[in-house]
């Protein structure tokens, strides 16, 4: 089973790889020019420009050298920054690894408690205040929750910093606390949903019911159920990190942050090809990753699904 | 003052009064059996008893155990501390009452720490486990082992070993049976018995079937729509029963009835040309002359690396009923979904009507074959009404939809039963409506996977009736699967029993369950008369 998915993320992968190569070529207006960029447009330069990117090769030929130039880490020259596209990529990559996982932990950390709190006390002040939140996270736009916790936070208390990364791992961290707390509000909601509806669904099944006759002691109970209910938590929220994907774009734009979101932005406005076009292969490996590892998770916690996988 | 004293004054549920005033004692080492069909009462009576009545259910009255007296409608925090050491309750579906991400062993010691009140140091309670895992004859390296791993019989016993772990004064077991083969029934049951008499501890045996319960309680209380119709000591009760209801539970069981009905069949005004009971030894109908409707010769299925079915064959004549019988996981449901073409088998060939057919459902017509499935609550759309329901299968068989009323007629069904849905109906009624949506194209053959099991005593006979009623007047075949013994012979006219994917006899209903000739048949038919200890006979 585990080899078929592998499989399948590879094929994926490649379909996606022919997508971003042809990003090239579909992009508007003319290819030279855009690769040109700023500089004049000369005999030479175009001439240059056609030797330099291949384009007077056929169209699979270009693909496969591209494709090897990836494979091997060569991801392009960008335009406009002047440099590697791997070396402006793993500049800034850090950063939006940390907001990332930052603002995932926040959620978890959240929305798994309240969740699991809600389920138990179903309709209670503190379910129905969580239900409240949960609408509120997930329906406020992330710049709006931005903006707020910006003027709130930074500005009229000025706890944290408005803009800017930070210098050193201390630093860095406070200054992504409130983009991380933007990030974590919609999706802490979905988590906290999550969690409440597969704690419901197992608190109600017989092996609660079970224990709870036996004399175990509430506290077990809970664990017992949440156990069971790790199941769909997990499979949802690692799906969930790729919500996390769009949402550090505006995130780093409204907090000004130097991570990936911020150069995906200002790379398409720039019609920096070679830059979206590393950026989108990026962004689709990491979200295929995350559904195999999202598979594997499953493959961990549910004995039952483990037993078909080894006979199969 | 030693036992179970339970006096419940009524339980109170959303839309009313569900239970009415129930008085019974229960003496420490003795056992009572509390019968009633589904919706009696009895299992709200079972929950009442260790606090954990569902949400919107009150109950009134009052626990006594030794003396110590527990108010019904305690909170759940006071519960808490009578759950375990003096009631525990042991549900009925061992597939759900152990949870499926934990091993075995840890489910049990949970309820030792839980009596200890404290964290046991491992090695402990390893050897603790093992203890009570020998106490139900189970190896202790099933400790190890998931739910999943293990046989329905053996996880019921896990769920005792656990239920028991914290000696309770009083063991409520809810149906704990019902979802087991007949061959673990008996075993399980006889289990209880002899734990209960061992440890001198007072139990509650509830059950819909009064056949089970012989010889294994000392004494019955008969419930049925929440009140308690008849009570006396098991043997008399049985014997000479006095409420009219009571004796009609006893007419309604299948095992009861064989006697009678053995003698009933040669009666019945039977067709000449009912061909397995023309036919000995299993021998193919085919031969014999007459087209057989199906034939399936030499089915294999596999999932994964398991062989389910390891080449069957089974042949069905027209207007013929042949029951498939075997334990769960024998391979007999997965034969009748090759058949239908639900599975797609991986060898062998399926002949309807003369015409090979390819595995899979696009090669089967709506009007050479139908399923009625086992579970009559889950197999039809709750958002529709019956008369939806049955409209969109006489579409499928190019039928119009004036027939309703006609389709409900045959099955039995007032013809206002169009205009309700499915949760309006009884569990019986339903299987009634899935039946109804079955005959709708006009099947020739009608494949019954355990359609009676999940229905009660009396409704189960009232449904094998209307499909015995259904062969004669149709001249329908019937294929019908089921694990127990005393359905398919009150239906079937051949017997095909299958055993790890294999055909180990085949004959007529008399041959097969009265002189088996294959040891795992009588192993089977054995199984069944251990159920009825006491009666004369099974086969």
């Amino acid at each position: 089973m585990l080899a078929v998915r592998v499989l399948g993320t590879a094929a994926i992968l490649f379909v996606l790889s022919i997508i971003v190569f042809s990003m090239l070529h579909l992009a508007p207006g003319d290819l030279v020019k855009t690769l040109l960029g700023t500089r004049p447009a000369s005999p030479e330069a175009v001439a240059a420009i056609r030797e330099q990117y291949h384009l007077d090769d056929p169209l699979p030929v270009q693909y496969l050298r591209w494709l090897g130039g990836v494979l091997s880490g060569d991801l392009g020259e960008s335009i406009r920054l002047q440099t590697s596209v791997s070396d402006a990529i793993a500049a800034r990559l850090g950063l939006t690894l940390a907001l990332c996982g930052l603002a995932f932990a926040i959620a978890l950390a959240v929305g798994v408690p309240l969740g699991v709190q809600s389920a138990v006390r179903a309709g209670g002040v503190l379910d129905r205040a969580g239900t409240t939140l949960g609408v509120i996270g997930l329906s406020a736009p992330t710049f709006a929750v931005g903006l707020l916790l910006l003027y709130v936070f930074a500005y009229y208390l000025p706890i944290f910093p408005v803009y800017g990364g930070g210098r050193g791992p201390l630093d860095t961290l406070y200054h992504l606390v409130l983009p991380a707390v933007t990030l974590a509000a919609g999706l802490g909601a979905i988590v906290l949903k999550l969690t409440r509806t597969a704690m419901l669904r197992e608190l109600d099944a017989d092996y609660v019911t079970s224990a709870r006759a036996r004399g175990i002691p509430e506290s077990r109970t809970r664990r017992l159920a949440l156990r069971n209910a790790a199941i769909p938590i997990v499979t949802g929220a690692s799906l969930l990190l790729t919500f996390l994907v769009g949402g550090t774009v505006l995130a780093e734009t409204t907090y000004a942050l130097p991570g990936l979101g911020t150069l995906l932005q200002d790379s398409v406005l720039f019609k920096d090809l070679a830059v979206v076009q590393a950026l989108t292969l990026l962004v689709a490996l990491v979200i295929a990753m995350i559904a195999l590892l999202a598979d594997l998770a499953y493959l961990m916690l549910d004995p039952r699904v483990r037993a078909q996988g080894g006979a199969a | 003052m030693t036992g179970i004293d339970v006096a419940i004054d009524g339980i109170d549920g959303p839309t009313g009064p569900m239970v009415a005033a129930v008085a019974f004692g229960i003496e420490p080492g003795a056992s009572l059996a509390l019968i009633g069909e589904s919706g009696s009462g009895k299992t709200l009576t079972a929950k009442s008893l260790v606090g954990l009545l569902p949400n919107g259910f009150v109950a009134r009255g009052v626990l006594r155990v030794d003396g110590r007296a527990h108010p019904l409608d305690a909170t759940d925090a006071s519960w808490r501390r009578v759950r375990g050491r003096e009631v525990s309750l042991l549900l009925q579906d061992p597939f759900t009452s152990l949870s499926p991400v934990h091993r075995c062993g840890p489910q049990i010691a949970w309820t030792l720490e839980a009596q200890a009140g404290r964290r046991l140091p491992k090695r402990e309670l390893d050897l603790a486990v093992a203890k009570r895992l020998a106490e139900v004859n189970l190896p202790a390296r099933v400790a190890r082992a998931y739910p999943h791993e293990l046989s329905g019989g053996m996880r019921q016993r896990v769920a005792i070993a656990a239920a028991l772990a914290s000696d309770p004064r009083l063991l409520i077991a809810d149906e704990p049976t019902t979802a087991l083969d007949a061959s673990n029934q008996a075993e399980i049951l006889d289990l209880l018995r002899a734990l209960q008499i061992e440890r001198g501890m007072a139990m509650l045996l509830i059950s819909h079937d009064l056949g089970l319960v012989r010889g294994r309680t000392d004494d019955v209380l008969v419930m049925r729509h929440g009140e308690v119709v008849e009570r006396g000591a098991t043997a008399t009760v049985l014997s000479s029963p006095e409420h009219a209801y009571t004796r009609a539970l006893i007419a309604a069981d299948p095992v009861l009835a064989i006697e009678a009905d053995r003698h009933d069949r040669p009666d019945r005004p039977d067709r000449p040309d009912r061909p397995g009971d023309a036919l000995g030894h299993g021998a193919d109908i085919g031969v014999s002359g007459r087209i057989p409707l199906i034939s399936a010769t030499g089915v294999v299925k596999r999932f994964g690396l398991r062989t389910v079915l390891d080449g069957v064959d089974l042949s069905i004549a027209p207007g013929q009923v042949v029951g498939v019988v075997g334990e769960s996981g024998s391979g007999k449901s997965t034969l009748a979904r090759c058949i239908a073409g639900l599975e797609r088998e991986d060898g062998g060939s399926i002949v309807f009507d003369g015409r090979p057919l390819a595995p899979g459902r696009r090669s089967r017509t709506p009007e050479q074959m139908q399923i009625v499935f086992q579970d009559p609550y889950s197999s039809l759309n709750p958002m529709m009404t019956i008369g939806a329901i049955l409209r969109e299968a006489l579409a499928v068989g190019g039928r119009r939809p004036e027939e309703v009323p006609a389709l409900l007629e045959l099955v039995g069904l007032p013809a206002d039963a169009a205009a309700k849905r499915p949760a309006q109906l009884s569990g019986g009624q339903r299987q009634r409506v899935a039946i109804a949506r079955a005959l709708a194209p006009r099947p020739r053959l009608l494949i019954c996977d355990e359609s009676v099991s999940a229905l009660d005593v009396q409704v189960q006979a009232q449904i094998l009736d209307l499909l015995g009623r259904l062969r004669d007047e149709l001249d329908i075949a019937i294929l019908f699967i089921s694990h127990d013994l005393a359905v398919v012979r009150r239906i079937a006219d051949t017997v095909t029993v299958v055993w790890q994917g294999r055909v180990v006899e085949h004959g007529t209903c008399a041959q097969v369950l009265d002189e088996p000739s294959e040891d795992y048949t009588k192993l089977l038919v054995a199984a069944a008369r251990r159920d009825s200890t006491g009666r004369t006979t099974v086969a």
